[in-house]
């Protein structure tokens, strides 16, 4: 398993270095010059230090829009996990059904993310859509356009739509790595399905499952086309994330200087999980590799 | 009993998924005034109007060709550099290669609306605002670390004793590589090139910042047409449901590697 | 890469990154000519000296911001309290 001890091999990443350096480092480095000057206009410039920070740091609206943030993301692994894992359990394990089932979970994970947005505006319109006629002819008040709470929970379900197939992806692809040996010997045994679940399914998923929670946890963390769509961030700031938020800073008032300082505290918070999501890969790795 | 219990769950379950996508294409296969008069659960008078406009007004069709042509452009870029550092991460130890493999990571990690404003400073300085290959390499930030994650994940799975034999054999690296080990992974490099493709297809933001008219991609000149006033729902979810078709398309062909390639190539 | 004027480059921010800079290449040389093998310190992790560098200037950045959103004290009192953390890490991490 020893891999081949070779500085050479710098020479094959050369070209992804650059590439990447490109787009990422010289970017990092002007957010970072950004951030510490009041930009007026091209070449009208003051350095202001930390004052930017300080502002983004105390400001209410960059507060609400992390415990939305926050909220958010871990609302999504707490219905997509366990639904997920539900799913999968209840999938074929073999057969033209296994494939049609993979075939049909798999689609909305390939739509546009602003297609999303837009087939949940059609769906949930009151006017139009089919969700939205039957709610309210169940004579229940529901529109996402003017009250918060329901265009959180319309958010929500759009994510738990578009995403809960990929934790059934990685929850099924775990199960199906299970040696058929492990349930002969649970049925032997007469464990109960629980049992099984428990003490078979459950353990063998760990590394997926790790896999799954940080990857939702990541990618909800920079939602921003799907809400985008389909609520502009509103009504008021209810639906305003991390990245609609920003984006509202950057390009809505073009506040260069603070959206600067934003999006690097925005950026720090990202390092920090994906350094955690790396640890945790690194230990599955080791643990139960194939 | 209980088979069936669950069985009955999963079919709920893939009912409801595709509703809202069948919803749409009710929607695109009625006239906007239909749509606004009466409300229906399929369409009483179907009508490929929308279709057709999408494929005859240039300000429509020219959305797609520009999506189409930026994401081929990178594509090709992501895969092209991606194949030697996935080589050299699966095989080799070489000073700071768990760095380096991290410092990728977090590039996918990355939220696009960060490198916002930098790029299009740094594309408007080189005059490639509104160019297919600005948004092309824009998207390399979050593709190219991809695609050397699921390869590398590809490549892992290959044994390196095919890689010893070649070299007594007397191959060199270069013919080695092009003549024995790409076409030994091409199903992990078709997935790659699916993931890369996908991506950078359903990325709205960097795209939509980096162009103005040439190189609109569809997403854009979709959400134009929302923020417009008075907008036609027919036609806005027709031209929903051509953006579902290139995936659709290619879907059956990856369905086992689906969980491995959004997994990063680590299941 | 004739006009830097869009990148908005200030010597503060110059200063930094050639610091940062020259840390890293120092690092690279050091592990170039005498690699040190991963170990086990006060940290519940083991650690390359190139992963305490990175977890050292990671938690710097974040003691600064703490320090800028909760106190009103010069921001060099951050840099102190960072240079001393990374120094303990290095050595002890």
């Amino acid at each position: 398993m020893d891999k081949w001890e070779d500085n050479r091999a710098w020479w094959l990443v050369v070209p992804v270095f650059l590439i990447v350096a490109i787009s990422a480092i010289i970017p990092l480095m002007t957010v970072v010059n950004y951030s510490v000057q009041d930009i007026f206009g091209p070449g009208q410039r003051v350095f202001v230090g930390t004052e930017w920070f300080k502002e983004v740091l105390t400001d209410r609206r960059l507060h609400e829009a992390l415990g939305n943030q926050f909220l958010f993301s871990g609302l999504v692994l707490l219905i997509e996990i366990p639904l997920g894992v539900a799913i999968a359990l209840a999938m074929p394990k073999q057969g033209w059904r296994a494939s049609l089932c993979l075939v049909l979970l798999a689609l909305p994970l390939l739509i546009p993310w602003n297609v999303i947005g837009t087939i949940w505006i059609i769906f949930t319109r009151p006017d139009i859509g089919l969700m939205g006629v039957a709610i309210n002819g169940l004579g229940l008040e529901f529109d996402h356009t003017a009250a918060p709470l329901d265009a959180w929970v319309t958010v929500m379900l759009m994510e738990v739509w578009h995403w809960t197939p990929l934790v059934v992806l990685l929850a099924y692809a775990g199960l199906r790595a299970i040696p058929e040996a492990y349930f002969q010997a649970a049925r032997i045994d007469g464990a109960s399905a629980w049992a099984t679940f428990r003490y078979i399914q459950l353990p063998k998923m760990r590394g997926v499952l790790t896999i799954a929670v940080l990857l939702r946890f990541m990618d909800s963390f920079l939602i921003y086309a799907e809400p985008f769509v389909l609520t502009g961030g509103g009504p008021g700031n209810a639906t305003t994330f991390l990245s609609i938020h920003l984006v509202k800073m950057a390009v809505g008032q073009f506040d260069l200087g603070p959206a600067a300082a934003f999006s690097l505290i925005y950026f720090l918070i990202v390092l920090l999980f994906s350094w955690l999501f790396y640890q945790a890969l690194q230990n599955v790795g080791t643990g139960d590799k194939r | 009993m209980r088979i069936q219990k669950r069985t009955i769950g999963l079919i709920v379950y893939l009912v409801l998924l595709l509703l809202p996508i069948y919803w749409m294409l009710n929607m695109s296969l009625r006239s906007n005034a239909d749509i606004l008069n009466a409300f229906a659960l399929y369409p009483k008078d179907p009508t490929l109007t929308n279709y057709v406009k999408i494929f005859t007004e240039e300000s429509w069709y020219s959305g797609y060709v520009n999506s189409l042509i930026y994401v081929s452009i990178n594509t090709a870029i992501a895969l092209l550099t991606a194949l030697p550092a996935a080589y050299a991460f699966s095989r080799y130890r070489f000073l700071g290669d768990k760095h380096m493999f991290f410092w990728l990571l977090t590039n996918r990690m990355a939220p696009p609306a960060v490198f916002l404003l930098p790029f299009f400073q740094l594309y408007s300085t080189f005059g490639l605002i509104d160019t297919h290959i600005a948004v092309a390499i824009s998207h390399c930030l979050f593709n190219v670390p991809l695609a050397v994650w699921i390869l590398e994940g590809f490549m892992s799975g290959v044994p390196r004793e095919i890689d010893e034999t070649a070299y007594i054999d007397g191959y060199s690296f270069p013919r080695f590589f092009a003549t024995i080990f790409v076409p030994l992974i091409r199903t992990g490099i078709g997935v790659t090139a699916f993931f890369c493709f996908m991506f950078s297809w359903v990325e709205l933001l960097l795209a939509r910042t980096l162009t103005v008219t040439n190189a609109k991609p569809i997403a854009a000149v979709m959400t134009r047409t929302v923020s417009a006033t008075g907008l036609d729902w027919g036609l806005l979810a027709a031209a929903g449901i051509l953006t579902i078709v290139p995936g659709a398309l290619v879907i059956w062909f990856v369905r086992n590697y689906m969980a491995k390639g959004f997994a990063l190539g680590r299941v | 890469m004739i006009n830097l004027e869009w990148m908005a480059w200030t010597a503060p921010t110059a200063t930094f990154f050639i610091t940062i800079g020259v840390i890293l290449s120092a690092m690279t040389t050091w592990q170039l000519i005498a690699p040190s093998p991963p170990r086990r310190g006060f940290l519940p992790l083991t650690t390359t000296p190139g992963d305490r560098l990175f977890i050292g200037l990671l938690s710097s950045a974040y003691v600064h911001l703490g320090w800028l959103g909760f106190t009103d004290f010069s921001i060099w009192f951050a840099l102190g309290i960072s240079v001393i953390w990374l120094i303990v890490l290095m050595r002890w991490g």
